[in-house]
């Protein structure tokens, strides 16, 4: 079991507007081959805090940012751009594969964009162990060529983290992978999760408490930007240092 | 008047579209028949003889003058309208810029077809003669540009209609997989919005196929083949309008007949434009 | 990697450049009809008649300013379309209303697509068809026929710009005035098109602004004169054809450059009225 930290905020902070903060002086360190749930009541900071470090941030100029993001001893705020999203896998709240691309090439899609060629037994190999870790293969394997429209949407955010993870990320960071899906995908995917953070570390945004209990190891509690808590799962769920945190997990406050 | 009354007369009302678009082919098709029967309809369509004194005519010319007018002036419309379209659409979309790009698009759309005529004889064909592509300066060349020029408002606006509609959480997805913003439009964007802007396109190319007062002023007036791009033809439109004066009889039956396969052809082709719209939505 | 970084640049900068171009025809024209217009604008070019080949030989011989004016021009393009106006806009309003109220019955979408088509036909052919209508039933070149012309030509215009905004008012707007008890005739025309007015208002004025610059239907049903007229039977001038006139004749030529100065200023207004109507309404 690694247990290497993986990922570490520094002081980080983030402003849309002058003055006006959406993260306030995080500073945490992430763990290797761990899930982190980064959890708050809605427009508390953590899906900045998250887009952060993929920097998707930088589609919208008007952002600034202080402190810094080290993912493995480099600041991935002073790295290339493109560099940093291929060490970070994303899984968006909607599922979104793209459309116009079959099964096969929306696997491939971080390679095709990223302009690298593969060969064709490459190819295959990459395709099957990615359907296969998220347990798509046999559902899929006999229609890689046909477009996904016919995918369920549990079946659809499933192919979204194959194609995430096709391209070997440091670690895979998803933003309330499951909060459009059914009772049943969401089960699926969190099972999914469970295997999955034994090859990658793993961080995903929740606003749902009992799924941060269920599946993650670390927990970390936003609350209007700030880092307020964050310990293992299991001791903040149980005795939370902070009374906000307590607040929140009684669900005293949305 | 009563609620039933008035419902039969907006249903009456509505009527008069059918009945003008009825009369209205019924009158082409009138009026062309005696030349068809004269020279037989593909005679007529294949023949390049245009002869008033013999009282010999053949469509063949002016097709084919239409056609590589309205190609070629959207292949040279291409690359500026879609530019102008991820202008818009994607690069300054909402932006100050893109603002002022739209402004000077849509005022260049409302520039009457006799006005681009008289500017492209006296602004484009002076060029066009001192760079010695040709010595009158008039031909299939001249008017497909200032075709271009005409079409390039009504192309954009359509093809980036259809870039606005790609969704954002597309584009996203792209980026996080790391690539730049061209790669995300060549493979995210285009390919998704490719079908309406194809149908752009085709519509774009019906506006071009019914242009008829600048062509006329600068294709040059013969009755010929083109047998290059700096030959003088004319184009459907355009010999109609030449050669309207004083027609009759059979010249008339003629330019009749012409007019109706214009408009079969602009038909067809506005038709198949709407139709891939529609299956993309 | 440097190498997309600059792929990705390059193209950005293509882009700009290329949609920039589109300025130059733009000023071009403007620059041209302007500066060569400009001259011979004065309160005469409104109010008098057209000058004759020969007054106007002798002005370019002594290099003064031809004399004489566009007036029959303006005033037959302003006649023809105030007539194909009076037509097409009521009836393209009702129709768009019918269409707006029947959304999905098959004749109301042949009605559509029939609709579509005739826009989509071009001017000349609408042209040739007036003329074997009603030139040569009367057997004379009209303002009657140009109007009709201008009229068809209006219409599918209207019928659909009438149609999406009705479309885009709310059905709560209809449904409450049919429940105080407002017929359905007073809550079209006291309700409905009222709320709509600003979008059927746009539609008609870009309609309008089409028209007025069409020369080739009008080639082939009014003709042109040398005069004033109020006569719906007889040839008329306009702009558009007087412009075609003075471009073939060579002493006249040079009203070519301020007559179209006239057109596109008009033209624009329209078009700029039209787009701070519907930005307002956007608003």
């Amino acid at each position: 079991m690694e247990n290497d930290i993986i990922l570490s905020f520094k002081n980080l902070s983030i402003s849309y507007t002058e003055g006006v903060y959406a993260v306030k002086n995080v500073s945490a360190d992430i763990i290797d081959k761990n899930i982190t749930a980064i959890m708050g009541p809605s427009g508390c900071g953590k899906s900045t805090l998250l887009r952060a470090i993929n920097r998707m941030h930088e589609l919208y100029p008007s952002i600034k940012i202080n402190g810094e993001i080290n993912l493995k001893n480099d600041n991935i705020l002073k790295i290339n751009p493109i560099l940093v999203r291929r060490m970070a896998g994303m899984v968006f709240q909607r599922p979104n594969p793209f459309p116009t691309m079959s099964i096969a090439e929306n696997v491939m899609a971080g390679y095709k964009l990223n302009g690298i060629r593969k060969s064709k037994k490459e190819k295959e190999q990459i395709i099957e162990e990615s359907l296969t870790d998220v347990g798509l293969w046999n559902e899929v394997k006999d229609s890689l060529n046909k477009k996904g429209s016919f995918l369920s949407g549990g079946q659809q955010q499933r192919l979204c983290i194959a194609r995430a993870i096709a391209l070997k990320p440091e670690i895979l960071l998803l933003d309330e992978p499951t909060s459009a899906l059914d009772p049943i995908a969401t089960a699926k995917i969190e099972e999914l999760l469970l295997e999955l953070k034994k090859q990658f570390a793993i961080i995903i945004v929740t606003h749902n408490m009992s799924q941060a209990a269920r599946i993650s190891d670390s927990s970390m509690f936003m609350y209007l930007g700030a880092l307020i808590e964050y310990n293992n799962t299991k001791k903040m769920f149980t005795n939370p240092s902070n009374k906000k945190t307590e607040e929140y997990l009684t669900g005293n406050f949305g | 008047m009563t609620d039933k009354i008035f419902k039969r007369l907006l249903f009456m009302l509505s009527l008069i579209v059918l009945f003008i678009t009825a009369g209205m082919i019924y009158s082409l098709v009138s009026g062309a028949l005696p030349a068809f029967r004269k020279f037989g309809i593909f005679n007529f369509i294949y023949s390049s003889e245009w002869n008033p004194r013999t009282e010999t005519y053949g469509a063949l010319p002016f097709i084919v003058g239409t056609i590589l007018t309205s190609f070629l002036a959207l292949i040279i419309s291409l690359p500026f309208s879609l530019s102008i379209a991820l202008f818009s659409g994607e690069y300054y979309k909402n932006s100050k810029f893109s603002k002022i790009i739209s402004s000077f698009v849509s005022l260049l759309s409302g520039v009457p077809s006799i006005v681009y005529g008289l500017w492209g004889f006296y602004s484009i064909r002076p060029i066009i003669i001192s760079l010695g592509i040709s010595t009158n300066g008039l031909g299939i060349l001249t008017s497909s540009i200032v075709l271009a020029i005409m079409i390039i408002p009504y192309a954009s606006s359509l093809s980036s209609e259809f870039l606005e509609m790609v969704p954002a959480n597309l584009k996203e997805a792209s980026y996080s997989l790391g690539s730049t913003r061209l790669e995300m439009i060549t493979n995210v964007m285009i390919p998704y919005a490719s079908s309406g802007i194809f149908a752009s396109y085709i519509l774009a190319l019906g506006r071009a196929l019914g242009e008829t007062m600048a062509v006329t002023m600068l294709i040059g007036n013969t009755n010929n083949i083109p047998s290059s791009l700096i030959d003088t033809s004319n184009s459907m439109a355009s010999v109609i309008a030449n050669q309207f004066g004083e027609a009759d009889g059979l010249k008339l039956s003629s330019l009749i007949a012409i007019a109706l396969l214009l408009m079969l052809i602009t038909a067809l082709i506005n038709f198949i434009g709407k139709l891939i719209i529609k299956r993309f939505q | 990697m440097r190498l997309r970084y600059i792929k990705d640049r390059i193209f950005l900068v293509m882009i700009c450049t290329s949609s920039s171009i589109i300025a130059i025809p733009l000023l071009s024209i403007v620059w041209k009809v302007v500066s060569k217009g400009y001259k011979q604008i004065s309160i005469d070019f409104f109010t008098q008649k057209i000058p004759n080949s020969w007054e106007a030989a002798i002005a370019l011989q002594n290099g003064s300013i031809i004399p004489g004016g566009i007036a029959p021009g303006i005033t037959g393009s302003l006649f023809m379309v105030a007539v194909a106006s009076l037509i097409a806009i009521p009836l393209g309003i009702m129709i768009g209303v019918y269409l707006s109220e029947n959304t999905n019955s098959k004749y109301a979408s042949i009605v559509r697509f029939i609709s579509d088509l005739l826009q989509g036909v071009p001017s000349i052919v609408i042209g040739i068809i007036i003329y074997s209508w009603i030139v040569t039933t009367l057997k004379s070149y009209s303002a009657l026929a140009a109007s009709l012309a201008l009229t068809i030509m209006m219409l599918p215009m209207i019928i659909r710009s009438t149609e999406e905004t009705l479309k885009m008012l709310p059905n709560s707007l209809k449904e409450s005035a049919l429940a105080l008890g407002a017929s359905r005739i007073k809550t079209t025309f006291f309700i409905i098109i009222p709320s709509a007015f600003s979008g059927i208002f746009t539609g008609i004025l870009l309609s309008v602004s089409r028209v007025i610059g069409e020369t080739a239907p009008l080639l082939l049903t009014s003709l042109g004169s040398s005069s004033v007229n109020w006569n719906i039977f007889s040839p008329t001038s306009s702009i558009p054809t007087l412009i075609w006139d003075f471009y073939n004749d060579p002493n006249l030529l040079n009203m070519v450059w301020s007559s179209s100065l006239i057109l596109l200023t008009i033209v624009f207004i329209l078009n700029y009225i039209a787009k701070t109507v519907s930005q307002s309404r956007n608003n």
